[in-house]
């Protein structure tokens, strides 16, 4: 098991009382699986990655991580005081790896996302796709056991998320990572997930888990993965309407 | 990397040639309408003349080398000690509450008004015009640090400790060039304060700098030192804002894409 998570709880303070953000959540994740987490928009889901990123601690529950964890964030979060190489190599520098074995990691993860030619670019020069891929990189450069991504490509635009979701699974599929994926597109879910996970409205509860069993590389356009999805969007939708 | 001369940038610095060219002539002009008697307004050739002469009997090196040396200890200090106390203010809570409230209070006291405490705790020597210089900015500099501490997206220091930055590998790789945009634009001020503290002090004060020579023009009715000093503080004002600290600010506005070059 790469993750263990059980019985988390978390609430946060505000002015006018407390909110509940997770009510008792209980998810187990296999070592090399891809899990999506889908919800209606405060449920808690980046919550919940903060937790197990330990960036936010739980209220009470329990959590087993085996491994390392990388977390990327809806923005890229880029430094924008950092050539592109410079970014991507940001982990090994703080590790203060050797210099040699740096910039051939940074070689290495700068052409696993096709940015071999914008290695010397500073971020502001670069697209919001290619931005999110720099952040990928970055992220993927310390070779966590587990990758977090919360909602990475929801700012971008269509044709761009679709060739990242292409390349997110050919990473995945050379890597064999442990992918937790937030996103609020149940397509994409659907298109990336070996498991699809429903979080309900506030305060955030599993609702549903769905097994995708569809070959890959999967298209957005498949039939069986649309049927599949307005499945999923049934049990979501109705889930918003409770709001 | 851009070249630094574009053609834009030549052409806009050969525009500000010209129109200095055009102000010389207009000031000449304007001495041979004879408006004023010439002791009290002299031509350009006359004030030039007095600067080369005071550039060559030493007098205004000598009194650019003493007032450098000031700034350079008051404004280091101040960066120093000002940053520093900045700083524990946008971390501690308490102290902004107390300090930095006493910080925005003394911070609308004009610098010269410190002067007659200096004179008195000091007397009439080198430490109480740097204390006049320090408190002229160390204030400002302590508010910039600080907002620049308090405004730093969070997302950063997140992303840094994703990427395991802790302690003070944070600190010396995400929140110091973080907050350098907004620190530069505080040195920037802070700069300015302290030049025109000290050149207020030095006027006040009889010692040699360039403050002193610019007082000494007045009382040896000697308008064309006034002038010609008068350029020289303008020049090393310029010097100082536009090149040291204006191109070091637009070169990192650059990278960071905060300008369009
Ligand atoms: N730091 C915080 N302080 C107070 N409330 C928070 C904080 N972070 C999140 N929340 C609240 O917790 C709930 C879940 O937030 P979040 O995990 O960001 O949801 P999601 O990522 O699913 O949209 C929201 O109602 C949000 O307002
Ligand atoms: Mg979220």
């Amino acid at each position: 098991m790469r993750l263990r998570i059980r019985n988390i709880r978390k609430n946060f303070k505000t002015k006018n009382g407390s909110v509940c953000a997770l009510d008792n959540i209980n998810l187990d994740i296999q070592p090399g699986e891809f899990v999506c987490l889908v919800g209606p928009s405060g449920c808690g889901k980046s919550t919940l990655l903060n937790i197990m990123a330990g960036l936010e601690k739980q209220d009470s529950g329990r959590i087993k991580v085996d491994g390392k964890i990388g977390l990327m964030f809806q923005e890229p979060a880029l430094f924008p005081w950092l050539k592109v190489k410079d970014n991507v190599g940001f982990g090994l520098k703080i590790k203060k790896l050797e210099k040699q074995k740096q910039e051939k990691f940074i070689d290495a993860h700068l052409k696993m996302v096709h940015l071999q030619n914008f290695a010397e670019s500073y971020p502001h020069e670069l697209s919001g796709g290619m931005k999110q891929r720099v952040a990928l990189a970055r992220t993927l450069i310390l070779n966590p056991d587990i990758l977090l991504m919360d909602e990475p490509f929801a700012a971008l635009d269509a044709q761009t998320r679709e060739i990242l979701y292409k390349e997110l699974q050919n990473i995945w599929q050379l890597t064999k990572k442990t992918v937790v994926f937030v996103t609020h597109n149940v397509r994409e879910a659907v298109c990336l997930g070996d498991r699809v996970v429903v979080f309900s409205a506030r305060p955030g509860r599993i609702k549903k888990i769905f097994d995708v069993d569809l070959s890959r590389p999967r298209d957005l356009g498949n039939l069986e993965l649309i049927k599949m999805s307005n499945k999923i969007m049934d049990v979501l939708k109705s889930e918003i309407k409770e709001l | 990397m851009q070249n630094i001369f574009t053609k834009k940038r030549v052409k806009s610095v050969v525009i500000k040639i010209l129109f200095l060219i055009f102000l010389i002539f207009l000031w000449w002009l304007v001495f041979k309408l004879e408006i004023w008697t010439p002791w009290l307004f002299p031509d350009p050739v006359t004030v030039g003349k007095t600067m080369m002469k005071g550039f060559s009997n030493g007098t205004i090196w000598m009194g650019i080398m003493i007032s450098m040396k000031r700034i350079f200890i008051g404004f280091g200090f101040s960066l120093l000690f000002g940053g520093l106390l900045g700083f524990l203010l946008a971390k501690i809570k308490i102290l902004d509450e107390t300090v930095g409230f006493l910080v925005l209070g003394l911070q609308t006291l004009p610098s010269i008004c410190w002067l007659p405490l200096a004179l008195l705790w000091f007397g009439l020597n080198e430490q109480a015009i740097i204390f006049v210089v320090i408190m002229g900015c160390i204030l400002s500099i302590t508010i910039s640090v600080e907002s620049a501490v308090k405004s730093i997206p969070p997302i950063f220091i997140r992303a840094g400790k994703m990427l395991g930055a802790e302690g003070f590998s944070l600190y010396r790789y995400v929140i110091f060039p973080a907050i350098l945009p907004s620190l530069i634009t505080g040195i920037k001020q802070g700069w300015s304060f302290a030049w025109r503290s000290l050149m207020s002090g030095e006027m006040l004060f009889i010692t040699v700098g360039l403050g002193q020579l610019l007082m000494m023009g007045r009382e040896l009715n000697d308008m064309s030192q006034v002038m010609a000093i008068m350029l020289v503080i303008i020049i090393i004002g310029i010097i100082f804002d536009k090149l040291v600290f204006g191109v070091w600010e637009n070169n990192l506005r650059r990278k960071w894409g905060l300008v369009k070059s």
